[in-house]
């Protein structure tokens, strides 16, 4: 990043949390929470305590951080070291993140991008500065954050009907290429990693046992198989095995001729497709600190941004400055930021809307001028 | 309110306030081990002991022979007092645990059985006396919430107790009376563990003398000699190998060989000669973190290794046959 791109962030970032500080999302128990930020160019800063929504609008203003996270921790000491902070609860957070999805078509939005020289290509290596290393960067895709979407669903599906959790439940675009879903639940606040860890395999249907589903391994009915009408993962097994009620006999009966092994193969594919793709290490991790609502977020120039059912890119766009910016991009790829096409770009200047020049710098594949 | 009676403290003798009960029956301790009517007392506090250390039955029997005698919760208190005398910290281990068994099979039998809302209440009771959960009966079932399930079941190894292998329904877990007593078990070891160490310990009586120099000799034989084989478990054979061919290896596989050569007591010159054939290799940055991990720089915390059930869920587990019943790498390979 040049002196001139850490300029021009500094200025986007200081207009957007002098406009719209109001929809930056102070935590419950402010004062029990770790904070940090990390400015332009600047390592991370840990161990912050904030008294108020005062103090957090002057540390905005003040710093112009990149990115600024809080912990879903609470701690009698949030600003004393990790062994001193006296751990008090954390809320339940899962990441679900598109990258993770392994999308067909992630490598048509996925260039690579050289620090030095500002190429940006699909090459693995870059053409100007032989032996320099190449930065891989994801563009933004509808089809990768639809589906992150559908995931989403199914993570609440879960966290209703099997959890009981049906309030205190807040769903969060990222701000890049994911959602994240924290979840007030004073029941799950203090539950320790390793419980957090079943839990996360829990909703990723790892681990599941033919058992569980009624095969055993010698001497099973056809009617000792999962029921529909069952709970969790029961039911959601049985309604993919048969799909229903009238094909359930006919079904049971050839899972049950097969045997056990072959249907120890079976659920475990299912339980691949069937189960949510969340981050585990982010859900068992309770010491972590997570992008602030209402934030942006230092690898796109977007604000991580609450919605309620429908994901509207859209929508978070047009809360962010539109005027004309020009700078000089290097984009192998086209896509599309909401309604705004960019790319390709062959080391040209561009003028695009503010919000559309951040991103394209903080992808690397454009410089402010 | 509900209280327990006599029979139910015959079954588990360790809900009783000993204090309170001694007082009630208005016997000393001088009576208790001197006493010819008291005798069976003796004989039934010691066969406690002894079933617990030397034979590892389960005793399931409940003598009602003298009504007028309360033997159970007697003979319970009078072979804590001389536990307590003998300090045997091994076998007051094995007896909590053999009068945890004892009471598990006592539990198990009244759950099933419980069918009266009497019956349920004084059950559930119970369990909420021993664990502090708050059960509910529901058909055959009972019924209790995810994260007090959650924090037991995670101290078990068998895939059948992971929470995806149970039944769950609206923020609740269904269990049979079998798997519910069997989830509590070790908090009953540990609840009747603090009732023996909250226990003051009595002056020495004449009378309990031979008995307590008995169970000193018998702690003595149950030390434990543990030794570690050498033997690498699958998980860090596999880091290691990954290490050494080149190939790049996850920062929590790297976490795992660092963390586990440190407890292993291997020096961090040692063990930074694993990390040099990583394709990232970077030496000042390897001693920082190894100086880090083992507690030498930074914030002065030794950290441990992962545990078997986090390394499952990195992708990091290369469980083997001889991996069964352990909980983390570090116990692999070693034996009492």
């Amino acid at each position: 990043m040049t002196p001139h791109d850490a300029a021009f962030l500094g200025g986007y970032l200081r207009r957007y949390y002098y406009d719209r500080f109001s929809v930056v999302e102070a935590p419950s128990h402010i004062r029990q929470r770790e904070f940090g930020y990390r400015r332009v160019a600047s390592e991370m800063v840990r161990h912050i305590k904030i008294s108020g929504h005062e103090q957090l609008r002057a540390l905005l203003m003040r710093q112009v951080p990149l990115d600024v996270y809080a912990s879903n921790a609470r701690y009698t000491f949030p600003d004393a070291p990790m062994q001193e902070k006296d751990w008090q609860g954390a809320e339940l957070i899962f990441d679900i993140d598109a990258k993770d999805l392994q999308m067909d078509c992630r490598p048509s939005h996925t260039v690579r991008t050289c620090g030095r020289c500002g190429y940006g290509g699909y090459g693995e290596e870059c053409a100007s500065c032989p032996g320099g290393g190449l930065r891989s960067v994801s563009l933004y895709c509808d089809r990768c954050l639809g589906r992150a979407g559908e995931e989403v669903g199914r993570l609440l599906d879960i966290l209703r009907e099997d959890m009981g959790i049906d309030s205190g439940v807040h769903v969060y675009f990222s701000g890049n290429e994911g959602f994240h879903v924290h979840v007030q639940s004073e029941q799950y606040l203090e539950i320790g990693s390793q419980e957090r860890l079943d839990l996360a395999d829990y909703i990723m249907c790892q681990g599941i046992t033919p058992e569980r589903l009624g095969m055993k391994k010698t001497k099973t009915q056809a009617s000792d198989l999962a029921s529909i009408e069952g709970g969790g993962w029961e039911g959601r097994f049985a309604k993919h095995l048969f799909g229903s009620k009238a094909g359930r006999t006919k079904r049971a009966k050839e899972i049950v001729a097969a045997g056990y092994d072959s249907f120890s193969d079976t659920i475990q594919s299912v339980a691949r497709s069937l189960g949510v793709r969340i981050d585990p290490a982010v859900t068992s991790d309770i010491h972590r600190i997570f992008r602030l609502p209402g934030t942006i977020n230092g690898k796109s120039g977007l604000p991580k941004m609450p919605y309620v059912d429908t994901f509207d890119i859209d929508k978070i766009l047009r809360i962010l400055p539109h005027n004309d910016a020009t700078v000089r991009a290097s984009c192998p790829a086209a896509f599309r930021l909401g309604s705004l096409q960019i790319g390709p770009y062959h080391n040209e200047y561009v003028t695009l809307p503010l919000y559309a020049a951040t991103y394209m710098i903080c992808k690397g594949m454009a410089h402010a001028v | 309110m509900v209280t327990l009676g006599d029979r139910e403290l015959g079954r588990y003798p360790f809900l009783a306030d000993a204090g309170q009960k001694l007082k009630e029956y208005g016997f000393t301790l001088e009576q208790l081990s001197e006493d010819s009517d008291l005798e069976p007392v003796r004989q039934r506090a010691l066969r406690r002991i002894r079933m617990a250390t030397e034979e590892g039955r389960v005793d399931k029997s409940v003598d009602t022979s003298d009504p007028t005698l309360p033997l159970e919760v007697l003979s319970f208190l009078l072979a804590i007092v001389l536990l307590k005398l003998s300090g045997a910290r091994h076998l007051i281990r094995r007896f909590a645990l053999q009068e945890a068994r004892r009471a598990e099979a006592f539990l198990e039998r009244d759950l099933g059985a419980a069918v009266t809302e009497t019956q349920v209440i004084l059950t559930t009771k119970i369990i909420h006396d021993l664990a502090g959960i708050e059960i509910t009966k529901e058909s055959d079932s009972f019924v209790i919430p995810i994260p007090d399930y959650l924090r037991r079941a995670v101290l078990f190894h068998a895939r059948e107790w992971k929470l995806v292998n149970r039944s769950v329904r609206a923020g609740r877990v269904y269990l049979t009376p079998h798997e519910t007593v069997r989830l509590i078990r070790q908090e009953m070891t540990n609840y009747i563990n603090s009732k023996i160490s909250s226990a003051a310990t009595p002056q020495m009586v004449p009378g309990l003398q031979g008995f307590v120099k008995e169970l000193m000799a018998a702690d003595a034989r149950l030390q434990p000699k543990i030794t570690w084989s050498g033997v690498l478990p699958p998980c860090v054979k596999h880091a290691m190998e990954t290490m050494r061919g080149g190939e790049n290896l996850s920062h929590a596989g790297r976490f795992l060989l660092a963390t586990y050569m440190i407890e292993r007591g291997h020096s961090i010159n040692d063990i930074k000669t694993y990390f040099e054939g990583a394709p990232d290799y970077n030496e000042s940055i390897t001693m920082y973190q190894l100086r880090h991990l083992s507690g030498e720089s930074g914030s002065n915390t030794k950290y441990r290794c992962q545990s078997c059930a986090k390394l499952r869920t990195l992708n990091l587990c290369y469980a083997i046959p001889e991996c069964d019943g352990i909980s983390s790498p570090l116990q692999f390979g070693t034996q009492r």
